[in-house]
């Protein structure tokens, strides 16, 4: 029993020597800043130094401040804007590779995947260039189609729907694979049957891809969602916000706030509101997918 | 019948490299421009089709801007980010997937709950911490809370969990000790996971700009992303110097990927579970 309980011991130390490092880093860095972001938002803290308790003063502040309400309309706006855009694209091209063969095939998904790989200033640096007002690439586009240049990053109408384009070709290609892993996993044998049936590849495709597909297309428009209210560092670099907040975000707020601002405790508490937007959705992504019958 | 079939599939093709040519313009267009004169870059006549063959906008880049102190800062953090994330989560997940210990559960519900926390909402309290650490400006700010990424724990404790039982009891019996079982047995069975986890974790830190730009403000600790940002301001609006600086920062990323392309095309669908 002595030695049963040795072994025991030494068994959970063990355990324990394999978890610590990950714990540490953990605790210290994740677990932590969680709860001292909470604490934060009940003060009137700067970004360095202390600051007073001062209630839901913050959140008060807050639901009463102008351009809150701002950045989460342009949030939900860029949501609309790209989630289901980018999976609809995703999917067609999906498609399109997925009929591809061999070397052909890998060619022209290397094509469609290659911005995802790039840095965010690398992607945001180019488009800048393409859409100069004055040399830019596609300007005379624009122009043909409304009848002059267009400052897009400048015009309230036009940045939004911009920062999206910009997005959803940088963004796309990891969606495109998660769509041909899906495509892929679908059994061949399916497809012959349905043929042997008569069944046109219209019906081919609402009948047998449409439906086996359905579990891929909800992760990816979760994962779209999720990623989407992060949205900073393409308006950042593209628009600062602008023009007239048009496309100021509440990430945006919680840096500008804090790292401008320094008003630690009311950036805390815009950085509260959009971690509890996200995890709102994470964990109803997370229901989803069980009922989708993933783990 | 056959005939109209036929049709569908040439224009289905065209269509398809028609596509793919839109998603690669932007590319191209960045690759044409760096090869310009300033001059020819702004000039009405210069067309659409690649003219000329000019280095001298590389060359300044990498002479006139700190672009290489970026390279190396990018490449140290994104290698040690790398290393330590997959070793500290290959061990924990281990423990997770193999042991039985006191508050194995709850470990393991904390390591899924964390994979929902958005790291972007903590940055406030993150650079709070980090400057009483002393950390701001430095690899130890840009790297440390970069180092969790719930994923990798995930992933590993799925395939840890599928390795047969009786290879453990094996070595076990042959008084092997859980370490030796770890790292002898478990991480060479799991090599093209490790693989994969290593790449994903790796681009994420190559790529990641909000953190580093937040904690790396001197020009000497900036990576790659957040260093040429600066470019622009110097140089004002000089495009072909821009979009050579661009290009010089996608380019390890980029040509590791084309060389290595199915496997990183394997550990994207790996670690977002669409295939395991």
């Amino acid at each position: 029993m002595a030695l049963r309980s040795k072994n025991r011991l030494r068994h959970n130390l063990i355990a324990f020597s394999l978890i610590a490092p990950f714990l540490a880093i953990f605790l210290l860095v994740f677990l932590y800043p969680t709860f001292k972001v909470i604490q934060l938002s009940f003060t009137n803290a700067p970004l360095i130094g202390d600051g007073e308790w001062i209630g839901l003063d913050n959140f008060r502040r807050l639901f009463a401040d102008r351009l809150f309400y701002t950045s989460l309309y342009n949030n939900i706006y860029f949501v609309v804007l790209t989630v289901v855009p980018t999976t609809a694209i995703a999917l067609g091209i999906a498609l399109m590779v997925n009929r591809l063969r061999g070397r052909l095939q890998a060619l022209i998904l290397a094509t469609f995947f290659l911005p995802y790989i790039l840095p965010v200033s690398v992607v945001t640096e180019i488009w800048a260039w393409m859409l100069d007002v004055q040399f830019g690439v596609v300007q005379p586009t624009i122009e043909a189609i409304i009848g002059r240049p267009m400052p897009v990053f400048r015009n309230p109408q036009w940045v939004m729907p911009t920062i999206a384009v910009v997005t959803i070709w940088w963004t796309n290609g990891f969606n495109v694979l998660l769509f041909i892993a899906g495509l892929r996993n679908i059994p061949t044998e399916l497809y012959e049957a349905a043929a042997l049936d008569g069944a046109t590849p219209r019906q081919q495709f609402t009948r047998v891809t449409w439906p086996l597909l359905w579990p891929v297309t909800t992760l990816v428009l979760t994962l779209q969602l999720i990623l989407q209210l992060k949205l900073f560092d393409q308006v950042y670099l593209l628009s600062q916000g602008g023009p007239f907040n048009q496309s100021y975000v509440l990430l945006l707020m919680v840096y500008r706030e804090a790292f401008q601002l320094n008003q630690g405790g009311y950036a805390s508490a815009v950085a509260l509101v959009l971690f509890v937007m996200i995890m709102v959705v994470s964990v109803l992504q997370f229901q989803l997918l069980r009922i989708g019958g993933r783990k | 019948m056959i005939r109209t079939r036929r049709i569908e599939n040439i224009t289905l093709s065209a269509i398809t490299l028609f596509a793919a040519a839109i998603w690669v313009f932007p590319l191209y267009w960045a690759l044409v421009t760096s090869l310009r004169r300033e001059s020819r870059v702004v000039s009405d006549s210069a067309g659409l089709l690649p003219d000329e063959f000019n280095l001298a906008s590389y060359i300044d880049a990498i002479v006139n801007t700190r672009l290489l102190t970026w390279y190396w800062n990018s490449i140290g953090t994104a290698v040690i980010i790398t290393v330590v994330t997959i070793i500290t989560s290959m061990m924990c997940a281990y423990a997770i997937s193999q042991m039985r210990f006191p508050g194995r559960r709850v470990l393991y519900m904390v390591v899924l709950a964390s994979f929902m926390i958005p790291a972007q909402a903590l940055v406030v309290s993150q650079f709070i911490l980090m400057n009483d650490l002393g950390l701001i400006n430095t690899w130890g700010g840009i790297i440390l809370p970069q180092l969790i990424v719930p994923v990798v724990i995930i992933v590993y404790k799925q395939f840890f969990d599928a390795v047969p039982k009786e290879l453990r009891e094996a070595v076990l019996l042959d008084g092997g000790g859980e370490y030796t079982l770890l790292f002898k047995v478990y991480l060479p069975l799991n090599w093209g996971i490790t693989a994969a986890l290593s790449i994903i974790t790796f681009i994420g830190a190559w790529n990641a700009f909000f953190w580093p730009f937040l904690v790396a403000t001197s020009e000497s600790t900036m990576t790659i992303p957040v260093g040429i940002t600066q470019v622009q301001d110097t140089f004002g609006v000089q495009y072909a110097r821009v979009m050579s600086v661009a290009l010089l920062a996608a380019m390890p990323v980029a040509v590791a990927y084309l060389v290595f392309q199915r496997r990183v095309t394997e550990a994207v669908m790996i670690s977002s579970g669409v295939k395991g």
